[in-house]
């Protein structure tokens, strides 16, 4: 980003003698928009649809398909629906925090994507304390729910508002103990140079790296769908008990911001789960061409971020929803300390082979790939065993 | 350590609540997540049908019965016709009976698969109400079939049913029955021992074998405290004496006896053993008429009497007190609902507020059935 700025500078691209810090704050500014309004907008309107239908699916009922072709255009109908409807606030609710969370919520949702690792190339900022900053500023949410619960001066809001806050403050603890074996692995914050020291095979990421990664891997997995409210961990939005939790007493875009973030937080949990273990945009090294090698490592970082958002949803279709106080006993008794495990095994772990093991990475990728196999012959048993018709053309 | 002193709050849940299933209304006393007390409103739902009853005399009520319990109203309108039909000494002809069974058995399926359904729903988890909900409409299929309706059948008549099974009928409900038996099992698979799911359900809302019977609860919530009652073998009416089957207690095997867990398992159990009546009803159905003959202006003798009718909710009963003319003189419905609520208030103390969703969704409480 910087070099691209002096390029440009150099280039007379601004006339001669430009002030540097504006010419580099527009550049910057330009390009967060461009990033904003191209890719993270859309993502979480395109994410509702596809969520609409693979829970459709997953539920043998049909979803969302009048809308453009197989109802892919849900998503623009739906926000220009909600945005026309009228921006109620309450007679008794405090208006000035009211209207000020979800601008929170949405800063919470935006801020992000500045040390999104797209591509080697494609990155608005490499921060040396990327993963830090993006832990912090996701934490931003939870003042914005806080302040939404309070202000409708609702009590079913309120109490959706205080569990939210419960929830995200706690899971922010393992979610950061599980990042730390990953720097400890690659002594680096900064998301390009976590990607850089993995490969792209799978056997050198770093999910497979030793058994401790992989288990930080999942708790930081199940920590973030507890951050951003998602089944099995959405007790602040509860629908058959709190309503619409914090976010019962908005309407029209004000609500549509909730939304969004909460659905574009999914891109979000998926890009740092592929930056830390996944091998981020990591792809073998086939044409020495920039533009092209930066396309497929765009489109190798977007399915595995698009393959862990299918995930949630999938969890979201299969799973119940924990109770308050299992919802902390899981946090503070079990994945506080497993966690604390982890950071220290991974420490052992890196003192006896500084370098990795190798061997290891092929063991545990083969022990997946048998995990693997083992589901697929029990959703196949399953399948036999129902006697069910079986709708294989997803486009129904 | 002196314990924290902290303000109480007084939440409303409800006439208009996601999980209160219709028209329900709770005072909640909570302190924080934990509850001190939910105090059940009724009333939002009343409709004076048993007044409704009194005015349009005994063959006009039928369809008024459908809505007492809309989600299984065969049994309410085979309750109404055994209550005239034992003050008026009818005999039923033995294919209406049967006809009978096989309507309201299918109909306990349909509701057990609702109450399953949005018992699972009330817990966060969508895709079982979906599957559940697939199946109940091939079974309001067969019925619309039988009777024309889906939810509101009106199909009994005093003395037996208004119309025979439609020709293949028999096949298509045998057909149907070997869908569904392995779909049990495979709900089971999906939901029922899902460890979350056990975890919500266990040990909460235990009722003792004491308090069950103190309280009066009936049907599957009664079943689920270990107790063995069920009006089909203890105080057999219609064909049910002919036909075998197990009735399904609960067993505390997840957690305490008499928790949600036992009165969810009750429920699920109880499916298949209705599964298995319908097929040796279906086996066995004789041939002859299904109504018997009944004066046009039926007219019953003065007198009370009383029956009882396993429904879906359990023991319900129908009380008649007629001063022989075409009018009933006074009518009342006993059901299980009404009793369920009561119960609400002591076991909610100390529960979490999401607990008490969970409470009302395993009672299997149905708003219309509680005021009538």
């Amino acid at each position: 980003m910087q070099t691209l700025i002096q390029n440009l500078i150099a280039s007379g691209a601004f006339g001669k003698n430009p002030p540097r810090d504006l010419v580099a704050a527009i550049v910057v500014f330009v390009m967060s928009l461009v990033v904003f309004l191209a890719i993270a907008l859309p993502f979480a309107g395109i994410v509702t649809w596809v969520e609409r239908r693979v829970w459709a699916r997953i539920q043998s009922r049909v979803g969302p398909n009048r809308v453009g072709p197989q109802g892919f255009l849900q998503w623009l109908a739906d926000g220009v629906k909600i945005v026309c409807k009228e921006d109620i606030v309450p007679d008794e609710a405090d208006a000035r925090l009211f209207k000020l969370a979800p601008f929170l919520v949405m800063l919470a949702f935006t801020l992000p994507w500045a040390v999104m690792p797209f591509s080697s190339s494609l990155i608005l900022a490499d921060l040396n304390v990327g993963i830090l900053y993006m832990t912090a500023v996701t934490a931003l949410t939870v003042v914005g729910v806080l302040m939404a619960g309070w202000a409708s001066n609702n009590k079913w809001s309120l109490i959706g508002g205080v569990r939210s806050a419960a929830q995200i403050v706690s899971y922010e603890i393992p979610a950061g103990l599980s990042i730390f074996p990953v720097v400890l692995m690659t002594g680096t914050l900064s998301m390009q140079g976590i990607i850089r020291g993995q490969g792209w095979a799978p056997q050198h990421w770093f999910l497979f790296a030793n058994p401790f990664t992989f288990v930080a891997a999942n708790i930081l997995y199940m920590s973030s769908l507890a951050e951003a409210n998602r089944t099995p961990f959405d007790l602040p939005e509860a629908e058959s008990e709190l309503v619409a939790g914090f976010a019962t007493e908005y309407s029209g875009w004000r609500y549509a911001c909730f939304s969004m973030a909460e659905w574009g937080n999914l891109f979000i949990i998926g890009a740092i789960i592929t930056t830390l273990f996944l091998g981020g945009w990591q792809f073998p090294h086939v044409t020495n061409n920039v533009v092209a090698m930066n396309v497929l490592e765009l489109i190798t970082f977007s399915v595995k971020v698009l393959f862990l958002v299918f995930l949630s949803m999938w969890i979201r279709a299969t799973l119940p929803r924990v109770r308050i106080d299992q919802l902390m006993t899981a946090c503070w008794k079990y994945f506080v300390p497993i966690s604390f495990v982890n950071m220290i095994g991974t420490a052992v772990w890196v003192a006896i082979w500084p370098d990795g093991n190798v061997a290891m990475g092929y063991i545990m990728f083969a022990g997946a790939i048998a995990l693997g196999a083992i589901f697929i012959q029990r959703v196949i048993y399953y399948l036999r065993r129902s006697q069910m018709e079986v709708y294989l053309n997803p486009t129904i | 350590m002196s314990t924290l002193r902290t303000e109480e709050m007084t939440l409303n849940m409800g006439p208009q609540h996601p999980s209160t299933h219709g028209v329900l209304r709770f005072v909640v006393r909570a302190d924080g997540e934990v509850m001190r007390e939910a105090i059940p409103d009724v009333g939002y739902l009343h409709r004076s049908i048993e007044k409704i009853a009194e005015k349009v005399g005994y063959r006009g009520f039928m369809p008024y019965t459908d809505r007492v319990d809309y989600v299984c109203a065969m049994f309410t309108n085979q309750g109404w016709g055994m209550v005239c039909e034992k003050l008026a000494g009818i005999e039923v002809p033995k294919r209406g009976e049967y006809c009978r069974v096989i309507a309201a058995e299918f109909n306990r399926i349909a509701s057990h698969l609702l109450s399953v359904g949005a018992m699972a729903m009330d817990i966060g988890a969508m895709t079982p109400f979906a599957h559940v909900i697939r199946e109940r409409e091939m079974i309001n299929d067969l019925i619309e079939e039988l009777c024309g309706a889906r939810l509101t059948f009106n199909y009994m008549r005093i003395g037996g049913v208004a119309w025979d099974l439609p020709p293949g009928w028999r096949e298509k409900a045998l057909k149907y029955l070997d869908h569904f038996d392995p779909i049990l099992e495979e709900y089971n698979a999906l939901i029922s021992w899902n460890k979350i799911y056990i975890e919500r359900l266990a040990n909460v809302g235990v009722i003792t074998p004491a308090d069950a019977i103190n309280y009066n609860l009936v049907g599957p919530n009664l079943r689920a405290c270990g107790i063995k009652w069920d009006i089909r073998k203890d105080i057999p009416y219609s064909v049910y004496p002919e036909f075998e089957f197990e009735v399904p207690v609960g067993n505390g095997q997840w957690g305490k006896l008499g928790d949600s867990m036992d009165r969810y398992v009750v429920r699920i159990r109880e499916m298949a053993e209705s599964s298995k009546i319908l097929r040796q009803a279906l086996e066995k159905i004789p041939p002859g008429a299904v109504l018997a003959k009944v004066v046009r202006n039926f007219k019953p003798p003065a007198g009370e009497c009383q029956i009882r009718v396993e429904s879906g909710r359990g023991d319900m009963g129908w009380y008649l007190v007629s001063d022989g003319t075409g009018y009933p003189w006074r009518v009342h419905v006993r059901t299980g609902s009404f009793a369920a609520m009561g119960i609400i208030q002591k076991l909610s103390a100390g529960l979490m507020i999401a607990d008490l969703v969970t409470l009302i969704a395993s009672l299997d409480v149905i708003a219309p059935e509680i005021d009538r």
